[in-house]
């Protein structure tokens, strides 16, 4: 079974703590945060364990990459400590669990993830994808599993992970376009950090938007519209791919609003915290996140993760935001459907 | 037999009377598991005054009658078991008067719940009836007859409850008006505050008498409706989960359900709860009683509320529910019945776990469903299989374990709901001698002849 990397000397002379410091749900100082770190390490009884809503952001706060919100799921399940029930928790497992129902596309050496999530397959068409859509992974088989994370499962996740990298590998895929920020946060930060070798080359859909944009810049007709970026939880895994958020709306003619709580600032969508951290915290996060958007006086409310769409659509289109996912707006600015 | 064909005929014209072996075949049986039995003749009347002729024929005649709606109660309630005619209602199919006011609709009694609900959608969008999770051919009569369920059940109770009227041919062939339609124009009550005769009709299963009209309480129906999927792995909270979620009066329908397939829902106990709103602050609100209501349960992790994806919502919001129809087709072959004893809440965990025994002793398909009955005053326990028709050793597995089913929900003080005639029989076995006497004592003065849906709540 692979363990965790994690380094220990890292914390002990981290002058900061911003991992818990910065923390948007837990208030401690600086010298709290720090002997609850160390408490976490020695795995001693930290507070942070029962109060962490698994928002992901201290894996982006840690200036050291040493994956602090990794450690608190590991030690919240060596504790037997919950963050859902045990049934919301046991019936995500089950949910994902692979069952042969994958589809596969006709495989290249690239090749689209579209994770366990049908939306993503749907929002693969057009000039964008034509040269890749019909090479697609999609399915529980190819399922990336961070969502454990929020479950502090993570032994769900080291035995599933590798058999989902295999299942990858025997496919002869050597490139691998991710449609989805926790399938790229699987690959590489998540099996980095638990020594899971990938044998492929993941690749964030963001970078693969931006090329095709700049080959397609031609045919581009700016949108002239001010957008707010909604931030999922999981690109906290990869905040070095957020900047292509500004450059693709850069391409296409797309103004990015300022907003409260945007960047390392940012606030996901609330709805898988609704489980874990119940109807209260989700509601405060939700009714931020949405007013954030009205005061930043956007037009569109864009997003990355189809679950925060899901999440948040309704409730932006009824303060007069039209929601729409970042492909479905370059599409529009290649004036496809 | 000519002379009686002939006397149908005359009564309703000859396309509406049949004796033909095809549609007797189909005369003869339910989806369920009962066996079947061709009735002599089949008859469709579109008047009371024609059903009255046809039962004044019958009484004189001595000829068994089966009144039937759409025939999907599953527990072969309207197979003639004694052959004779059944009498299909479903021509007399109008809705006669909506009183927006007073919230009542009076409809034929043959009159199916989708066609009163879509005609409420269209006319009345602001009311609304208990529709059971049925398919929408199903009748409104049939419905109350049987003591049916429906969508605010929890709210107003069994579905014959909200029974406002009623017009009913006697089995002697007398037309009858049952409540305040007895003496004033207005369909406002089946009863109170005269003698309540609807009993004499209301879980009789037609034996008492033909509904030709019924009276219907109609409730406001509110401009937006949402739900809420409550999960636990533990059976013996939800007694509690149910009382708690009652006591805020907050919720319009309510289901505890479990099954082992598809993956996602094994191992779990599911409670689906509607809430509506005629705007998004009252939905909020209604919400947040929900979700405080059962917060210890949150706290200590013993179960939790699901994210319902969108997509995954009409499935839940649709009414009636249609996912029904996919599990009584898992089996393949179209095979589905369920017994829905009425039981106490507190026996949820007992029967839950009696179900799953079930499944496992004679390897059957099972699902549990109960549906919340007034505000927890009672429950109807589905203990439901689904199998394959064209496999009569699976068939005989879901009877033995239906069969083993109800006797140990009857064990547990319930009572049963739409029974079988054998499950009638194993009820008035346990009934208390002087409600027998008195059944029996209303049935013969009722029906002289015994001509009424025989072999049903047969007290002799």
């Amino acid at each position: 079974m692979d363990r965790l990397k994690f380094d220990e000397h890292l914390c002990t002379t981290c002058q900061t703590s911003d991992c818990l410091v910065k923390c948007q749900f837990i208030n401690l100082d600086r010298e709290t945060a720090h002997r609850e770190v160390m408490k976490i390490i020695k795995g001693g009884d930290s507070s942070v364990l029962r109060d962490c809503v698994t928002c992901y952001a201290c894996e982006e706060y840690c200036q050291w990459g040493n994956h602090p919100f990794y450690l608190i799921t590991e030690r919240r399940e060596e504790k037997g400590i919950l963050t859902a029930s045990r049934a919301i928790t046991n019936q995500w497992i089950n949910m994902c669990e692979p069952q042969g129902k994958y589809k596969v596309g006709e495989i290249k050496e690239k090749a689209l993830s579209c994770c366990f999530i049908g939306d993503l397959r749907r929002l693969a068409r057009g000039k964008l994808f034509e040269d890749v859509r019909s090479s697609y992974i999609l399915g529980p088989e190819f399922f990336c599993e961070v969502v454990y994370l929020h479950f502090a499962k993570p032994s769900v996740i080291r035995e599933r992970l590798p058999k989902v990298i295999e299942n990858i590998n025997q496919l002869g895929i050597e490139q691998l376009i991710c449609m989805h920020d926790e399938c790229y946060g699987s690959f590489t930060s998540l099996a980095p950090a638990y020594g899971i070798e990938v044998n492929f080359q993941p690749i964030h859909y963001f970078e693969y938007l931006f090329e095709k944009l700049r080959d397609l810049k031609s045919e581009i007709k700016p949108l002239n519209i001010k957008a707010a970026y909604q931030r999922p939880c999981s690109s906290r895994l990869s905040p070095d791919k957020y900047p292509f958020v500004k450059e693709i709306f850069g391409l296409i003619g797309v103004e990015m609003v300022n907003r409260k709580y945007q960047g390392e600032n940012a606030l996901c969508c609330g709805e898988v915290l609704r489980m874990v951290a119940g109807y209260e915290v989700a509601n405060d996060i939700q009714r931020k996140n949405v007013e954030d958007m009205v005061q930043s006086g956007a037009e569109y409310g864009v997003f990355n993760c189809p679950y925060c769409q899901m999440a948040l659509s309704e409730k932006v289109y009824k303060k007069g935001i039209k929601p729409i996912h970042i492909i479905d707006l370059c599409k529009m600015a290649l004036g496809e459907e | 037999m000519r002379d009686v064909y002939n006397a149908l005929v005359e009564i309703v014209g000859e396309e509406y009377v049949s004796f033909r072996k095809e549609e007797l075949y189909f005369y003869a049986r339910d989806p369920g598991l009962m066996p079947a039995h061709e009735p002599d003749y089949v008859v469709a009347p579109e008047t009371t005054e024609e059903v009255q002729k046809i039962v004044k024929l019958a009484n004189r005649e001595k000829i068994p009658i089966v009144p039937m709606g759409a025939g999907m109660a599953l527990t072969g309630l309207i197979i003639p078991l004694k052959g004779g005619i059944v009498i299909d209602m479903k021509r007399m199919r109008r809705i006669l008067e909506v009183n927006e006011k007073a919230r009542y609709a009076i409809v034929e009694g043959g009159t199916s719940q989708g066609a009163l609900k879509s005609y409420l959608d269209r006319n009345y969008p602001n009311l609304r009836h208990s529709i059971p999770d049925a398919p929408p051919t199903v009748t409104i009569a049939a419905n109350v007859v049987i003591h049916g369920q429906g969508r605010l059940t929890q709210q107003y109770g069994f579905n014959s409850d909200m029974v406002s009227g009623l017009e009913v041919v006697l089995p002697t062939g007398e037309i009858c008006k049952i409540g305040s339609c007895s003496m004033s124009p207005s369909w406002f009550s089946k009863g109170p505050t005269l003698p309540d005769l609807s009993g004499l009709f209301l879980g009789w299963l037609g034996t008492t008498g033909i509904m030709t009209k019924v009276g219907l309480k109609l409730y406001p129906k509110k401009k937006m409706r949402d739900v809420e999927l409550f999960v636990t792995d533990r059976e013996d909270l939800i007694p509690e989960i149910l009382f708690r979620l009652t006591h805020t009066e907050m919720v319009e329908d309510i289901t505890a359900w479990f099954q082992p397939k598809p993956i996602i829902f094994q191992g779990n106990h599911h409670v689906t709860l509607y809430i509506t709103g005629d705007t998004d602050e009252e939905l909020e609100f209604k919400r947040k009683m929900v979700w405080d209501s059962v917060k210890e349960f949150r706290d200590n992790k013993d179960g939790g509320f699901m994210w319902i994806l969108p997509a995954m919502k009409p499935t839940f919001l649709d009414m009636p529910q249609r996912s029904v129809t996919t599990f009584a087709d898992v089996k393949k072959g179209g095979g589905f019945e369920y017994s829905g004893p009425i039981a106490l809440i507190e026996k949820y965990p007992v029967l839950a776990r009696k179900l799953v025994e079930l499944g496992t002793k004679f390897k059957v398909a099972y699902s549990g469903m109960a549906r919340v009955i007034g505000r927890s005053h009672a429950m109807m326990f589905g203990i439901a299989f689904t199998f394959n028709r064209a496999d009569p050793d699976m068939m005989e597995r879901v009877r033995k374990a239906l069969h083993e089913g109800i006797t140990f929900a009857f064990d547990q003080g319930g009572i049963p709901w739409k029974p079988t005639a054998e499950e009638q029989k194993m009820a008035m076995e346990r009934m208390d001698p002087n409600t027998l006497k008195l059944m029996k004592m209303i049935k013969e003065n009722l029906d002289p002849n015994g001509i009424m849906n025989p072999g049903n709540w047969e007290v002799n």
